[in-house]
Formats: structure tokens, sequence, C-alpha cells
């Protein structure tokens, strides 16, 4: 089994004649640096921090896309985009922000987070999420490739049928295929999060004491799991439709198109919770540290996340009022439009009520949170105006609609997850962003997402259709459209200044285990975090566990710093307060952990020797096979398709057969050829 | 909860029983991990039964129909074999837990066969059903069909090569009785497999 040595590098050079020269399928063990290290992590944090700076790069790439429609949308009769290239770019912009950026984001953050604030070592299937960022990577890059195999994805990002069955070129086909290979990245994300989530978590670490944020991902994580294999079914009948002329959306042989909205909208509205809930979690633990109080109502956030979860289910045919439903069914979903908006007015007044005569900090991340509370509002608003179905009737595909996803995806999603980004990054990479400059992105960025977004509302409501490449000129759009391209590159200026901030950052800095004076487990450990996350596993005895374990009450009932005896380094697990909290695990319990404890102390200093898994080749080789399937499908060439699926399976079993930890890890200890699918367990 | 606080000190270490390891729930990740691997599959099934259940009739008269091609008594005799293969499975888990190697043999070879008999017979009704005039394009019934039958059809086969890799690695004695689990876990997925036959069997077949 592996052996974990502390991860500066430094520290691995006494080992070093145990990492012989790396040859090609010899076991990567757990000193295999550099890109083979990267390419071969099982390490959730490392994996983690590939699915953020991935994603980033796809923001990147969706933000110009979504800067070159807004140069074509700038002026009426614009020739800046050929009406083609318009379809590809808008096309790609929807697609890229939903499955490329905002997803990934949440995934990445919750892979990084989730472990460290349940006081877990790592994940429940730690190669499995290897292969969830590896399939993640190569579908985007599978989509993207498109651009240069013959044009990119051109029937909108909800490729209704029969347009897209019929469009000419393998465009859709390449968005089928890319969209498949990334349900199956989700997938297993979702399985592997919400095992973790249910059996992994430290000691004392009851469900209602868990974080918010790991409330919300786990609900999001369940969304998922339901929600990924109604798309994968709606992407295979299109995808047989256009590869094998299959009638399911053949309007000729008595087929109902009205099929593909439904199965596609019965994904696409949990897909908006999925969007949104992990950035409500972020802001739920965000507002909290910077207004210096305990999240109000924690019960009720985590109730009305699972009342969000659950009504998700129900609203998908307001996408469909357009389309003659009939009065019934248009009625029920109406209502149960409205009714979602209980739960989300609930966690708003609750985020409110947070801020309540707390003693609020405006650091960016708080700045962020805030933009997010009150975007999402504006956003949320739009969103009941769409239950009325005499008004979504009139803006149903119009840039009201445009408005209103914009504002809670971006004025939401986005901010939740810069407010996430600015509040963990000394945590991620033991480095403060600068706070000038971190202001100066948010306020740069909010100004110019209201420049670009509000005006939608108005063209919107004046009758401007989505997806139109031009407009003539005199409508009354003119103008707006101009603001909302001046609005759409202060955007631009505001993510180069947080690229800026992130490089002017870049010298090590001594941030502590805890800059922010905050609430969670996560920032008990170093920053960044040893590959073992917790050197012993915490015990947990209350909610905000690391607050309570820093401040106590006086008789006022006022925070009190608790002394600290300067020499110890860490809090982890000793300084708990056993009557801390409901429902804890019983005093028989925190007794027999706490002699473990004292046991450990004597040897506190020494590394620990933590077994975590080793590295692997097989998930990056295995989801190489998907985009070979992938192309073999599109171009019909079924010898291709088939070599490809050989590949998988062969990964598959190589994958099978390798024990999770690697004999030859095992500087110190004798070999172990348990062959178990998860080490990671909680052994400290 | 109280293995989870399973603890070593520094320098040396615990070796946790690889077949039981500490979890809040007390279930191991795999269970989990594949119960809700399956609870997302019932959304597959799901989708798919309801795209064949919607196109049920639409097809203009006189165009291939249900009526024309199926042989019921025939598909209720794959049907029941399918069925066996469940019963076949529990012993091979049983034989298992018991430490009984030969038997585990036996009965995983058993429900390998049973499986694969019931995808050979989806395959000889399969060559029926197109020599009859019946293809994936023909129309919505034969397009939702076949995509069907067809999703379950490949469910059975990995089932049947997860059950031939369990047999192989039992036979090189690389399955002993304290990965009980792992054959457990092929079985959930088998029995997984087998209701859902019987959900489309009923949909499908037996109600005209």
């Amino acid at each position: 089994m592996a052996i974990v040595t502390p991860p500066r590098p430094a520290a691995t050079a006494p080992e070093q004649p145990l990492n012989a020269p790396i040859r090609f399928l010899r076991r990567p063990t757990g000193y295999t640096k550099g890109l083979w290290g990267w390419m071969t992590t099982v390490d959730h944090k490392k994996i983690g921090i590939m699915y953020l700076g991935t994603a980033f790069f796809f923001f990147l790439l969706g933000g110009l896309e979504a800067l070159l429609l807004r140069i074509q949308l700038g002026s009426p009769e614009n020739t800046f985009l050929s009406a083609d290239a318009y379809n590809q770019v808008f096309t790609m912009h929807g697609t890229t922000m939903i499955f490329l950026v905002i997803m990934p984001l949440s995934a990445g953050l919750a892979n990084y987070l989730l472990p460290l604030m349940i006081g877990a070592r790592d994940v429940a299937f730690p190669r499995l999420n290897a292969i969830g960022y590896w399939i993640f990577l190569l579908g985007g890059l599978f989509m993207y490739s498109s651009f240069f195999l013959g044009g990119a994805p051109n029937g909108g990002w909800f490729g209704y049928v029969p347009l897209s069955r019929s469009m000419p070129g393998h465009n859709m086909d390449y968005w089928a295929f890319g969209l498949q290979i990334l349900g199956i990245s989700s997938l297993t994300g979702a399985v592997n999060l919400i095992v973790t989530v249910i059996n992994m978590r430290a000691p004392g670490m009851s469900l209602m004491r868990m974080p918010i944020f790991v409330w919300m991902s786990l609900v999001s994580q369940f969304l998922l799991l339901f929600a990924i294999p109604v798309i994968t079914v709606a992407l295979f009948l299109l995808s047989f439709d256009r590869l094998f002329s299959t009638n399911f959306f053949n309007v000729s042989a008595g087929s109902d198109p009205l099929l593909w909205q439904h199965l596609f909208w019965l994904f696409g509205h949990p897909e908006v919770y999925i969007l949104i809930l992990p950035a409500m979690g972020i802001v739920s633990e965000v507002l909290p540290v910077f207004s210096r109080k305990p999240l109000f109502g924690y019960q009720v956030m985590v109730f009305s996340g699972i009342a969000i979860g659950f009504l998700g289910w129900g609203v998908w045919a307001h996408h469909m009022f357009a389309t003659g439903l009939g009065p019934v069914a248009v009625s029920a979903f109406s209502a149960s439009t409205m009714f979602i908006a209980v739960p989300t007015g609930v966690k708003i007044f609750n985020w409110i009520a947070t801020m309540w005569r707390g003693k609020l900090t405006f650091t960016t991340p708080m700045l962020f949170a805030i933009g997010f509370v009150s975007m999402f509002t504006i956003g949320g608003l739009s969103g009941v105006t769409h239950g009325v179905v005499p008004g979504d009737t009139q803006q149903t595909d119009t840039y009201y609609i445009v408005a209103h996803f914009h504002y809670v995806l971006f004025g939401g999603s986005m901010f939740g997850l810069f407010a996430g980004a600015y509040y963990w990054y000394p945590k991620f990479a033991g480095r403060l962003l600068n706070e000038r400059l971190g202001k100066a992105h948010f306020w740069l960025m909010f100004l110019g997402f209201n420049l670009t977004f509000a005006p939608f509302h108005i063209i919107g409501l004046q009758g401007m259709p989505r997806r139109i490449y031009t407009y003539p000129e005199g409508r009354g759009w003119d103008v707006w459209n101009l603001v909302s391209t001046v609005g759409s590159f202060v955007i631009a200026v505001s993510v180069l200044v947080f690229i800026y901030n992130l490089w002017v950052t870049r010298k090590p800095q001594e941030v502590g285990d805890d800059p922010w004076d905050a609430r969670t487990l996560e920032w008990t450990i170093p920053s960044p975090p040893p590959e073992y996350n917790f050197k012993e596993i915490p015990l947990v005895t209350s909610r905000d566990e690391l607050w309570h374990r820093k401040y106590t009450e006086d008789e006022h009932g006022r925070s009190v710093r608790r002394e600290v005896p300067e020499g110890q380094p860490k809090m982890e697990g000793t300084e708990v307060e056993p009557t801390g909290g409901e429902g804890h695990e019983g005093p028989e319990h925190v007794g027999d952990h706490a002699d473990t404890e004292a046991g450990d102390h004597e040897g506190a200093e020494h590394e620990p020797h933590i077994h975590m898994p080793s590295p692997s080749y097989w998930p990056l080789f295995t989801a190489l096979g998907l985009p070979i399937i992938s192309y073999g499908m599109i171009y019909k060439v079924w010898a291709v398709a088939i070599l490809g699926g050989l590949w998988t399976v062969s990964g598959m079993y190589a994958w099978a057969l390798e024990p999770a930890t690697a004999p030859e890890d095992t500087p110190v200890h004798g070999p172990d050829t348990s062959g178990d699918e998860v080490e990671a367990v909680p052994v400290s | 909860m109280t293995d989870t606080a399973v603890s070593a000190r520094a320098g040396s270490h615990v070796e946790v029983d690889a077949g039981h390891p500490p979890t809040s729930t007390g279930l191991s990740n795999e269970k989990v991990g594949m119960w809700a691997f399956l609870a997302s599959e019932c959304l597959l099934f799901g989708a798919l039964i309801s795209t064949y259940l919607l196109f049920k009739g639409r097809d203009e008269p006189g165009s291939i129909a249900p009526a024309d091609v199926f042989d019921i008594p025939y598909t209720s005799v794959s049907s029941f074999v399918l069925l066996m293969s469940s019963l076949t499975m529990v012993l091979a888990l049983a034989a298992i837990q018991r430490g009984d190697h030969r038997r585990t043999r036996v009965w995983l070879l058993t429900t390998a066969l049973l499986g694969a008999s019931f995808v050979a017979g989806q395959a000889y009704e399969f060559t029926v059903f197109v020599r009859e005039g019946m293809n994936l394009r023909v129309n919505l019934f034969s397009s939702s069909f076949f995509t069907l039958t067809g999703f379950h059809g490949a469910h059975v086969t990995i089932g049947v090569l997860m059950l031939l890799s369990l047999y192989s690695l039992s036979m090189r004695g690389k399955l002993p009785a304290s990965k009980a689990e792992t054959v457990e876990l092929v079985g959930l997925y088998w029995h997984f497999v087998d209701i859902i036959w019987i959900v489309i069997f009923t949909l499908v077949y037996l109600i005209p």
C-alpha cells in the first residue's frame, strides 16, 4: 500500500531510488511527479484543480464566442459573422457555458472540497474520479474538434427536432456524441460524490452537521444521477435517427417531435438546478464567514435545497408552453413553476437574514456573494414571470428569456463560483488573491454584466427574437444592442483583471490554515492541504465545527475566542467540545476517540504513514476510447468504432484487475496486494 | 461508527479488513455506488419504455405491428430462462459466502449460460423479425422495439461478460470468500436487468 510523504517535493528526495525511471505500463507510484504525475493522479485535489483549470479555459472560449455574437449584434444588418457562423457560435456558446464551464466548475469545487469538508482523505472511488475528469476533457476537445472537421454544432444548445434530425453535415452529430461523452463523465462523478458524502463522513459528521455546500452539492449530484440517463436516451434516439434512419423524430412516419422536448427538458430543468444549487451552497458558506454569524435557518436551507431538488422534476413543461400542451397540463406546470419560487425565496430571505446585523466585511468573495444574491433575485423574479402562461407565450424565444437565464446562470451561478474561487483560492494555492484587483474584478463584472443583460429584458419585451443573426434598423433595438455589446467587453476586461490577479499573486505567501477566520473543516488543515488531507481524521461535535473549536460564548452570549496554547500547531480533533451541537455520537464514542488521539500525539512530529490509493494510467487510457468510438460512429467507419470499444473494454479490464494500491508503491511496509477498489478509507 | 475511528500510531499502521471498510453507513462504498448506478439505470429504461409506449399504435394501419411478429410462447420460454438465472445467481452468492468455491463456479457458469441463452434467443428472435420485413427503419414500432429490447440485450450481454470474468477469476483462485461482495454486486446488477425484463416483457409483449 502507498505511503504518502508530505507533498512538498523536497520531502520525496530520500525515497527517490525507489522511483526508477518510468517505463510505460509500469505502474506510476505516489512519487511520480510532473506531467505523468498529473496524468495518472487519483488525488481528488489534483483532479479538482484540473477540473477548475480546464473549465476556466473553456470559459474563455465560451466568452470569446459571446464576444463574437455581441460584435455581430452590436449594429443592425451587420455582416461580421455569416448566418451559418452565427449558428455555430451561439450553439457552442450555450453548450460550452453549460456543459463545459458551469457544470465542471461545480464538479471541480465539489471534488476538491467535499472530502475536506466532511473530514475524508479522498473520494469513495479515486480512479473513477480520475476517469470522470478525463472523459470531461476529451468530450470537450471532441466537441471543439468539430470546428476543424467540417463545422461546429449549429442547431442550438437544446437541439430541437426535427431541425437537428435533418441538419446536413456532421455538426449535430458532434453535438449529440459530445454530450453523450460528457454525460458519462457527469454520471461517474455523481455516483462517486454521492457515495463519498453518504459513506465517508468523519465520526460525528452527521448529515445535519454537514456544511451547506456539501448538502447542495449532494442534491445536485442526485439530480445529475437521475437527469443524465434521460438525456442519454434522447441523444441516443437522435443519433439513431441521424445514423441509422430510425423514425423516432420522423414526423412523416407519425412520430411526435414533442417527445424530444419532453425528454430534453425533463433533463434540462433539473439541469438548471444542477447549475445553481452548488453556487447557492458556496454563497451559503461565504456569507456567514464574512457576516461573522452562523447561517440563518440551516435546517430550512437544507430542506429548501432538497425541495428545489424534488420540485425541479415537476416544472419542465414551462419550457414548452408555446407548443400547445392543452390547458390542464399548462395550468399544472404553471402552478408548479410558481411553487418552486417558494423554497428559492426562502433561501434568499435566509441569506439576507444571515447578513442582518452581522459584522460585515466586504472582501471580494463577500462582494461576489452579495452580487449573487441580488442578481439571482432579479433572475428568479423574471423566472416567476415565465410561470404566467399568457405572458410566457408572448415572451417565448425572445431576448426576455435570454435575459432571464443569463441573470440566473451568470449573475447567479458564475458570481457564486467566483465568490468560491476567491474564497477557497488560499486553500487551493496557499496564496491569497489581491483584494484590490479582486474588487476591481467584481465591480467591472457587475457593471458589465448589468450593461450586457439588463437591456435584453427591454428588447425582449419589444419582441426581438433569440437566435437571429442580424436584425433590421429602426425596430428600437439598435441602442440597447449597442449598450449590450459595450457591456460584454466590460465583462471581458473584468476577466482579464482576474487573470492578471492570478498572475501577480503567483509568488508563495504565508496565508496560514485559516485566513478568513472561517467555520468549516477544510480550514483546519494546511494550505494547500497535504495529499492525505487530515493527519488525523477529525472528530466532529457540532455544525460549524471549526468555529466552535475557536470560539465559545461568554455569559452574555457573545463569541469569545478560546485560549489556544501557543505550541499547539493544529486544532485537528484535539479541541473537541464533547457537549457542543445536537445529536453527537454519545460519550462512549468520544472517549474511545480521545484515547487514540492521546496515543497519536506522542509521535505527532513524525511523518504520518497514511495509505492512499496509487495513481493509475487506466482512467486516462479507458477514457481515450470514447472519442474513438464517437468518431467511428459519426463517420460510420465501424472498424474504428469497434476498435475504440475494444480499447475501452480492455482499459476497463486492466483497471478492474489492477489493485487500487500498487505492490511496488510500498517503500516501507511489506507488499499488500489487496485488490479492493477503495483504499481511501479513513485510516489514521 | 466506532470502527471509523480505527487509528494507528504514527510510524506503524493498522490494516483495515479490505472487505469491510469502515464507512458512515456500514455498507461498503461499492454497494452504495452500485445502488446509485442502478437508480440511474431506472431512468434510462424508464425513458426508453416511455418512448416505446408513446409510439405504440401510432403507425399507419397495415404496416408491421406487434401482433404480426410476436411469438409469445417462444419469448415466454426465454423470459423464463432469464428469470431462472436470478435463482442460480443467488445460489452462486450463497456458495461463495459459505466458501464453497466449486459450487460458486458451477452456479456462476450456469447463470452466465442462462443469460447467454436469453441473448441468443433474442438474437434469433431479431433475425426472424428481420426476415418478416421488420428492421430499424420500417416504422415507429420497429424503431422503438429494437432500440428498447436492444438496450436490454446489451445490458444482459455485459452481465454475462461480468459473470464469465468472475468465473475466470475464481478458476485462477483470485476470488476468495473475502471478495464475496464482488459476486453480490454483479448479482445486484443481474437481478436489476431481470426485473427490467419483467417490465419490458409485460408492457411490450403481453399487454396488447
